[in-house]
């Protein structure tokens, strides 16, 4: 059995695996049926100003017949009395000595409200602070939450305060809300922070209800952005997570990945570009705490079976296969292949390529079954086909290199080469 | 003995229950329509005798566009809804869903196309629209599946139709010759009045050809004639004792199921069935279900060979019906004029005929059995004689048509099973939809 045991910034825990600053983290009764169930560690719902929530609270995207593929919220950090918060906090910490308790932090926006409210939170016995410049509603029409991450000199500035107090590590939560979160992500690494932690939710709509016209979530005939997250947001999250493992300063300090992960092969690919532990939130609003386990079993025979001994194994190991795209060998040439045994016939390869490819795919007509085949000569490798068929290994990509030397864009046009071909 | 009555009403009502129920809500068909794969030129589409989209009015449920998904199934099918009861689904439409090909569970098509399709009946969407009057008039003859269907096309051109139905009642073998766990008379009265409330169609009901009126009327008064008559009684077994009481026509059997209730109908303690085609079939397994303590199904062949499916077999055999492979009826013994037993052949296979399966062969061995009524379903046989009359070109009293679905005589037109013989409703509504076209090429409105 491989040793799944996490270290962030020496903060220990059984698994990787922390529920994220959020609704099922806001108090003792959540949070201990949480560790019953088995969870690492939990990021302690935003503590900071009070504020008043609304309802509804949510809304979410379905697909397919599949609920929930893409999920929204509004509603605002703890609107729980901040000294019953503290108590709460503390009797977990207690209760369960070895799991991991990260206390997401919002303070007004001045020194003396973040000094006071750390040394609160510290008092409790929790093993780190979060620091919430994400939260994309509500919070940032105060100057608060995405307002702060937005703005790398505000950032700064926070963090700066942040560490004047601070005596457990202190992880910074980026917003996704921006074009790059890499210029912020450098702010708060040069003011001190100990890590970073990304994605929080993205602004959005995700859907109007047809009969009231009134988008989701409803509140009295009104709605407002909310913050999206869930499997939908996930590859926008792998790709901000690369970003920051791949600057040269970010990289420095250790990340928390959060966005969308609901399985544990999301939770090893976040790790593999470049994030030292997860964050999960909507998959558990989902299902429940009890998918712990196999996130937990799924990750361990993944180890096992790649033979990684510890997470630090494996922790960024894809992080140098994402280049530029001036980088990619333009001599690599891969063409679709139908295996005819598996084939049940369905077209829908055909139609894709047909419609909107390249027209590679040949149909002879068959009552009731057509047969279909690759034009090898016209396939550029694109993978559509591969992608919508329903039958798993049933179109395979088989590697035809146009010549056997890698040889990249930059070089191509230094050498003067024909352009396309199709 | 012979007697009707003989359950509770309770127990007829479970009885005869629907076979396949509908799916309760639209979360319910929504699981099932988001199973299918939206095939391109698919297999199901093109197993189906009428071409239904099925991939589209599936993809129509999964997005609850229920009202298009409806009319695409009845711009193919405008019998869709009773379709979707009575089909062999299982070697048209499912049989070909490419799930099959991965041993998984078809999607369940017929399932489906019930729910728009009732949706449709429900609210009495009204679907299509009629063209402004085109000045021609059209008899049809039969308001069976192929003359409703033919009607349909013609009213939605604009062609003012009169059908003459010698029953009290449209649907034809819908209504009077398929199973009540099926379709029940209601349902194929409102499918009826669903089709012709489109307008233009008018069903003169207790008017039969050759009786009440004959086809050269029917030519001088109309621009053409379309003939769905059908087919008739059910085939002679030709043996001795097939007059005794006892004996009855599976259609006639079904019929009076469907026409007088079921507590009205007798049946026998002992009850043996001739054939193994879907009437047989429906009428074993009513016989069963009115309270015939043993029914056994005689069948000159064998499985291989048989004309029902594999799905209709099985719905007998778990209704308790006995089946006795390579047994030809021999003769029906009788006292005081009452089935008493039935001497059966046994048979062997012999040298494929002309159907291209194995023909049955007498061993020469018989065997007896205790029966004490005799229901024959081993075919039925066209109108010969209202045929030969009207002077139509016939092949054994099945009317010749051309590629254009017109017989020998000018401007009459015919299809269905008064043509092949008799085959499945959705056979019947293709032949109707393709006599439509051929009319409507003959009055010249359509190219």
């Amino acid at each position: 059995m491989a040793d799944i045991t996490s270290n962030f910034l020496g903060i220990k825990s059984p698994n990787p695996f922390w529920l994220a600053s959020a609704p099922p983290t806001d108090k003792k009764y959540n949070v201990l049926r949480a560790f019953e169930a088995g969870w690492g560690g939990v990021v302690w719902k935003t503590l900071g100003s009070q504020v008043k929530n609304v309802s509804s609270r949510y809304s979410a995207v379905d697909f397919g017949g599949q609920r929930v593929m893409g999920f929204n919220n509004i509603e605002l950090i703890s609107d729980r009395p901040l000294d019953i918060n503290l108590k709460e906090i503390a009797e977990c910490v207690r209760l369960f000595p070895d799991r991991a308790m990260i206390v997401s932090l919002m303070a007004d926006n001045d020194k003396k409200s973040w000094h006071e409210l750390i040394k609160k939170v510290e008092d409790t016995g929790a093993h780190g602070l979060e620091l919430n410049f994400g939260c994309p509603h509500g919070m940032t029409e105060r100057g608060m939450g995405a307002a702060v991450g937005q703005d790398p000199e505000i950032a700064c500035m926070v963090v700066e305060w942040v560490m004047e107090a601070a005596t457990i590590p202190v992880i910074t939560k980026l917003t996704p809300n921006v074009h790059s979160v890499v210029p912020t992500g450098r702010s708060v690494v040069k003011a001190g922070t100990n890590g970073l932690s990304l994605i929080n939710t993205i602004q959005s709509v995700t859907g109007i209800d047809l009969d009231t016209l009134v988008p989701n979530p409803y509140v009295a005939g009104k709605s407002v952005f909310g913050g999206y997250c869930g499997p939908a947001v996930k590859p926008i999250a792998l790709k901000m997570l690369t970003t920051i493992a791949q600057d040269e300063l970010t990289k420095k300090v250790p990340i928390s990945g959060i966005g969308g992960i609901s399985t544990w092969k999301d939770a090893v690919e976040f790790m593999l570009l470049g994030a030292s532990n997860v964050q999960v939130c909507t998959a558990a609003m989902k299902h429940g705490f009890r998918i712990i386990e196999d996130l937990c079993e799924g990750l361990n025979n993944w180890m096992d079976e790649k033979g990684f001994a510890t997470l630090d194994d494996f922790i960024g190991k894809s992080v140098p296969t994402i280049t530029h795209w001036e980088d990619l060998d333009i001599n690599y040439h891969h063409i679709a292949k139908i295996n005819q045994d598996k084939c049940i016939h369905c077209g829908l390869c055909y139609i894709a390529c047909e419609d909107t490819s390249h027209q590679s795919i040949n149909l002879a007509y068959g009552k009731p079954y057509n047969t279909y085949t690759i034009k090898e000569e016209e396939c550029v490798g694109c993978n559509l086909c591969q992608l919508v068929c329903p039958v798993d290994d049933c179109i395979t990509m088989e590697e035809h290199r146009v010549a056997p030397e890698y040889l990249n864009w930059v070089e191509f046009q230094k050498r003067g080469l024909p352009l396309n071909d199709h | 003995m012979i007697k009707n009555n003989r359950l509770t009403n309770e127990q007829y009502e479970q009885n005869f229950a629907d076979i396949h129920p509908p799916y309760e809500n639209i979360t319910a068909a929504k699981v099932d329509a988001n199973r299918c794969l939206f095939c391109y030129d698919a297999p199901c589409m093109k197993s189906c005798p009428t071409s239904i989209d099925v991939p589209k009015f599936i993809k129509q449920i999964a997005t609850e566009n229920i009202k298009g998904s409806a009319k695409t199934i009845f711009s193919s099918n405008i019998m869709g809804a009773g379709c979707s009861k009575v089909c062999p689904v299982e070697k048209l439409c499912e049989g070909a869903c490419v799930y099959n090909l991965l041993e998984e569970e078809p999607i369940p098509i017929a399932k489906l196309q019930r729910y728009s399709t009732e949706k449709a009946m429900e609210n009495n969407w009204q679907l299509f629209e009629r063209k402004p009057s085109a000045g021609k008039k059209v008899a049809i003859v039969g308001a069976g599946p192929a003359g409703l269907s033919c009607a349909h096309v013609l009213s939605r051109e604009g062609i003012d139709v009169t059908i003459y139905e010698k029953e009290s009642k449209g649907g034809g073998l819908m209504t009077y010759g398929i199973a009540a766990y099926k379709v029940t008379p209601q349902f194929c009265e409102e499918e009826v009045n669903y089709i012709t409330s489109i307008g233009g169609i008018e069903i003169k009901y207790n008017r039969e050809l050759g009786k009440d009126i004959t086809l050269s009327q029917l030519k001088k008064e109309y621009d053409a004639v379309y003939l769905g008559i059908g087919v008739g009684v059910a085939r002679q077994l030709d043996i001795p004792g097939e007059k005794l009481e006892g004996v009855v026509d599976a259609i006639e059997f079904i019929y009076d199921i469907r026409s007088k209730g079921y507590p009205s109908v007798p049946v026998g303690d002992k009850v043996a069935v001739i054939g193994m085609g879907m009437t047989a079939i429906d009428a074993a397994t009513q016989a069963k279900r009115l309270g015939a303590k043993e029914v056994t199904m005689l069948y000159r062949r064998t499985e291989a060979e048989m004309p029902c499916t594999k799905h209709e077999l099985d719905i007998a055999m778990l209704d308790g019906c006995e089946v006795i492979w390579l047994a030809a009826p021999q003769k029906i013994k009788g006292s005081a004029g009452k089935v008493k037993q039935l001497v059966c052949s046994k048979m062997k296979l012999g040298e494929p005929d002309a159907s291209g399966r194995r023909s049955p062969v007498d061993t020469g061995e018989t065997f007896t059995l205790d029966v004490d009524m005799v229901i024959k379903a081993a075919g039925q046989v066209p109108f010969e004689k209202l045929v030969k009359k009207s002077r139509l070109d016939n092949k054994n009293g099945k009317i010749v048509v051309n590629e254009n679905c017109a017989t020998n005589i000018k401007g009459v037109f015919s299809g269905g099973d008064a043509v092949n013989g008799g085959k499945e409703v959705v056979d019947a509504v293709q032949a109707g939809k393709d006599g439509a076209k051929a009319i409507l090429k003959y009055l010249k409105i359509m190219n």
